[in-house]
């Protein structure tokens, strides 16, 4: 299929949209015949609570130009708490769009309630305005955007982001172990350093996938100084994830240790 | 106990998708070019068969869904139409009658979600709906059939809170021969009626009237009652619950019960430093009012004045409490009519001082109240002059409104009624509120005469103030320990305004009476019937099905870190013998939270699976083809 050229190009817009609300809301636009730009394609799932991390991530890679998330208004939620959870992890994957490179702006959560109708028609209309303002998604042309991206999907897949944003709300609420109860503010800093050392370990183990890779030239790939990716490289072994190789002369080259073949 | 439902189950190697494309009349079919939607459907991976329909929730559209399902051997079927929030339940039950599991059907909506809202884009709205139609396709393709899980349900009620609406709840069980534990925290049933003087149409004592149905509660042999009782704990879900009951003070008992009603009731709301509440004497509630009527100990008036929409209707609260309109109209008509036989029986004989502080004069019961209300004692602030009034002398009553509730055939004849005694009804707005204040010891109301365009006073003896009823304080803990939602007002909040009034979006928990809103009494006991019956279903039948839509555990991938059991927030997961995440289906919501949670990615949602929803959201990615 040929380039679509700029002039012509539409948005393509992913919605995720909870079924109790926002995409009740959605229907009841459709009943009060609010009128709204085609762009947006809704999926509808349960509870806005099930969109992870990866779901976005991995749709804003295969170019989606914009990702719509609907929810219940906070305390609405039909299951209670879920939407609590969507906020956190709304977070976190505006962080990892930030150190991905792709505009954290192509994603926006939105909370809507089933009378919400107009509200639904606004916000459509608004956001795709946003998406058209920012330009087709690059990430399929811009190879290193890709791998950026790919590596912000893997973090979000980690086990100490997905157990931190998890735990977040309990360690708040309730307190940890030791009954200390945390102060959000500095549990998001907490998840914020641990969201970038994530990032760089999942971008090290992506660019390092295909070919063994030295210290030096993953740090001008990831514009990152190499003494941290050095760090990196020794948590990454430490946790089996890297393995040096044909060390030739001097600078060792670092692969990615693929289990079972995935990837 | 859980044991699963045999449902026919249709699994065969390859997708074989059938496709329904609906006009609906000219809903659809006016906006987006159907027939070449169909067309396009064929050319999609896996589909055998598409077609368009007029009306496919009609008879015929539905006889045309079975009749491809065996002529085609369809394995999968997709309706492009309205909204699943509607018409999901009735295109699977016909899926399910042509023997095809009801799992394996997918709903695109191509009216709500595209030709009511792209009315003037024809060409775009028709794209669309092929976009969406590829990624109902993409996902079909995924499908599994699922078998849906039966419970049992425990044949026992539980009904909390004692007011009309709750005993009629238990007396309406109890009659169905299901076993009731009836749970009211104070020492008798009866709740905010028990406190009223006659009630309004049938001019009836309150009491008289609600004494054969406390009998009935209190006699029946399916009822338990718990006096002075709370509910403490509650765990588990439709069939299967176990609730804590603690009298007070005392040891909680743990009793299984299936269902559950909610029927805990309103307060009057306190209008603390409103219209000289609690700052000068014989400046009462409307509920008040009723209690120094029944109680017969009402001072000697010559003139009284009630306020009505005293915090309600966008002053505090922002509703209507729908009641105190007609309840004030029949308290005018008391006073105007009976007003003689409310006084007290000093009054009477003439002796007594009049106008002194309701506090010092008011039973016991309304000095309780107060202090129960606002959590402090109150003492009167001094004494009123004497003024000499005889007992036969007629007496003015005045309503402030800001428009007169008296919805319905009844109630406006009431309303007639009070003006044939002239009662006079005086209007005010928001830009003039009606002041009440003390002059010379005389309580005074200054109002604003609307015809007139004039401010006037007019001193009176009593002023009434008509505020709404409130959400209980403490409805908040019953909330979150049955996990139901309250509204923006803290009432209890339907699943459904219209469709599901008494129902909660939980299933096995009904709610009945003033806890979800301001109700008289005709609509409380109507609302307690209805919540019975809705409880009684399940229970009678003995079973439910839990749709399939629950988490499943990959054994091999969960390490019991415990993470999902922290953020589930109906208790559907614990921990197995072998420290290990399991899922209780029958609790589970399907909410997906414990899925996205999982740090090991050992939990997958049956019917949305990650490789579902990547599929259907990237096929909208791709160009049409
Ligand atoms: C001033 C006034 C006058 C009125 N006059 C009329 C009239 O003339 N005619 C008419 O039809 N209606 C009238 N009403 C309305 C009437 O009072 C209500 O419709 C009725 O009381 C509603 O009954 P209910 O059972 O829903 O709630 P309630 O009567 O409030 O009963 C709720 C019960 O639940 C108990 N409870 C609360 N929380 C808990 C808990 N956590 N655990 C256990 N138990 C709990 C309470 O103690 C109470 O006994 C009047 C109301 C007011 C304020
Ligand atoms: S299935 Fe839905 S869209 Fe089709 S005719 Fe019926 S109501 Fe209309
Ligand atoms: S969160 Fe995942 S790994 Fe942890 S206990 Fe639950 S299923 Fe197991
Ligand atoms: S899907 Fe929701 S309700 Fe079900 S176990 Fe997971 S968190 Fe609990
Ligand atoms: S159901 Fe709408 S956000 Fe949870």
């Amino acid at each position: 299929m040929a380039e679509a050229s700029q002039a012509q190009w539409e948005p393509k817009i992913i919605g995720f949209l909870c079924n109790w609300c926002s995409y009740a809301g959605a229907d009841l636009c459709g009943v009060s015949r609010y009128q709204y730009p085609t762009n947006v394609r809704a999926v509808r799932v349960m509870c806005s609570t099930r969109i992870s991390p990866h779901l976005v991530l991995d749709i804003l890679k295969a170019g989606a130009d914009g990702v719509l998330l609907g929810g219940c208004h906070i305390g609405d939620c039909h299951y209670i708490s879920g939407n609590y959870y969507t906020e956190k992890r709304v977070r976190l994957m505006k962080r990892l769009l930030e150190e991905s490179g792709v505009e954290p702006e192509r994603l926006r959560l939105e909370w809507v309630s089933a009378s919400e109708g107009e509200k639904f028609s606004k916000i459509v209309t608004d956001f795709t305005e946003q998406v058209r303002k920012l330009g087709p998604s690059k990430v399929k042309k811009d190879e290193k955007l890709r791998s950026r991206v790919a590596a912000a999907d893997d973090a979000s897949e980690t086990f100490r982001l997905k157990a931190l944003v998890g735990r977040e709300l309990n360690l708040v609420n309730k307190g940890n172990v030791y009954n200390n109860k945390l102060d959000p503010a500095e549990l998001d800093r907490i998840i914020d350093s641990a969201t970038e050392e994530e990032f760089e370990r999942s971008l090290i183990l992506e660019l390092s996938m295909s070919k063994p890779r030295s210290v030096k030239e993953l740090g001008e790939i990831m514009e990152v100084p190499t003494d941290k990716v050095l760090r990196h490289i020794v948590a990454l072994r430490q946790k089996n994830m890297i393995a040096m190789e044909h060390p030739e002369g001097f600078t060792p080259t670092y692969k990615t240790i693929v289990i079972g073949g995935e990837q | 106990m859980i044991h699963m439902a045999e449902t026919k189950v249709n699994e065969s190697e390859k997708p074989r998708i059938g496709v329904f494309v609906c006009s609906c009349g000219s809903n659809i079919g006016g906006f987006v070019d159907v027939p070449s939607v169909a067309d396009y459907a064929k050319t999609l991976p896996d589909v055998v068969y598409a077609t368009q329909n007029m009306y496919t929730c009609a008879e015929d559209g539905l006889s045309n869904i079975r009749e491809a399902i065996r002529k085609h051997n369809l394995n999968r079927v997709i309706v492009a139409s309205c909204t699943p929030r509607t018409h999901a339940p009735l295109f699977q039950a016909t899926c399910e009658s042509a023997g095809l599991n009801k799992y394996l059907f997918t709903f695109v909506n191509i009216r709500e979600h595209c030709s009511w809202v792209h009315m003037k884009e024809k060409d775009l709205a028709t794209k669309k709906s092929k976009d969406l139609i590829r990624m109902g396709v993409a996902r079909a393709r995924l499908l599994k059939p699922q078998e849906e899980a039966k419970v049992e349900v425990e044949p026992v009620g539980l009904v909390i809170g004692g007011g009309v609406s709750g005993m009629t709840a238990a007396a309406s069980l109890a009659d169905m021969g299901f076993p009731v534990h009836l749970v009211e925290r104070e020492g008798d049933l009866g709740g905010f009626v028990k406190i009223l003087n006659n009630l309004y149409v049938t001019e009836k004592s309150a009491a008289e009237t609600i004494k054969p149905l406390i009998e009935k509660v209190t006699a029946h042999k399916n009822i338990t009652l718990h006096l002075n009782s709370s509910v403490k704990s509650v765990e588990g879900f439709i069939g299967n619950y176990e609730v804590g009951i603690a009298p007070k003070g005392g040891e909680e008992k743990k009793y299984k019960v299936g269902t559950i009603v909610v029927a805990t009731g309103a307060l009057e709301f306190v209008p603390e430093g409103l219209y000289g509440y609690n700052q000068y004497p014989n400046v009462v509630t409307l509920t008040e009012f009723e209690i120094l009527c029944r109680k017969k100990t009402l001072p000697k008036l010559k003139s009284v004045a009630f306020i009505q929409c005293v915090g309600s209707r966008g002053q505090k609260m922002s509703y209507c409490s729908r009641i105190c309109c007609n309840v004030a109209i029949k308290n005018a008509i008391n006073i105007a009519d009976n007003y003689e036989d409310m006084l007290g029986v000093m009054e009477k004989q003439g002796t007594l001082v009049d106008k002194i502080p309701v506090e010092k004069k008011a039973t016991e019961e309304i000095l309780e109240r107060r202090r129960r209300r606002r959590g402090r004692g109150t003492e009167g602030e001094g004494d009123a002059e004497e003024v000499k009034l005889g007992p036969s002398e007629k007496i003015e009553v005045t309503v402030f409104n800001r428009d007169v509730m008296a919805y319905g055939v009844e109630h406006e004849l009431t309303y007639n009624k009070a003006r044939e005694k002239r009662v006079k009804f005086n209007r005010y707005t928001l830009d003039h509120l009606p002041k009440v204040f003390m002059e010379d010891n005389q309580l005074k109301v200054t109002y604003f005469h609307e015809t007139l365009k004039l401010e006037r006073t007019m001193p009176v003896d009593m002023v009434v103030l008509s505020t709404p009823l409130v959400a209980q304080p403490d409805a908040g803990d019953l909330s979150k320990m049955l996990k139901v939602p309250l509204g923006q007002e803290g009432f209890f909040l339907e699943a459904h305004v219209k469709l599901r009034p008494v129902d909660f979006a939980t299933d096995g928990i009904y709610v009945a009476g003033t806890c979800k809103g301001p109700a008289d009494i005709t609509e409380a006991v109507t609302q307690g019937a209805a919540a019975a019956s809705r409880a009684a279903t399940p229970m009678a039948k003995g079973y439910v099905q839990a749709e399939a839509l629950s988490s499943v555990v990959d054994e091999t991938k969960c390490t019991g870190c415990g993470t999902c059991i922290e953020v589930c927030p109906y208790g559907a997961l614990r921990k197995n013998e072998k420290g290990i995440a399991e899922v209780i289906v029958a609790a589970c919501k399907g909410c997906g939270c414990c899925g996205a949670t999982c740090p090991e990615g050992a939990i997958t949602m049956t019917n949305y699976t990650d490789a579902q929803l990547l599929a259907e959201a990237k096929a909208a990615l791709q160009e049409e083809v």
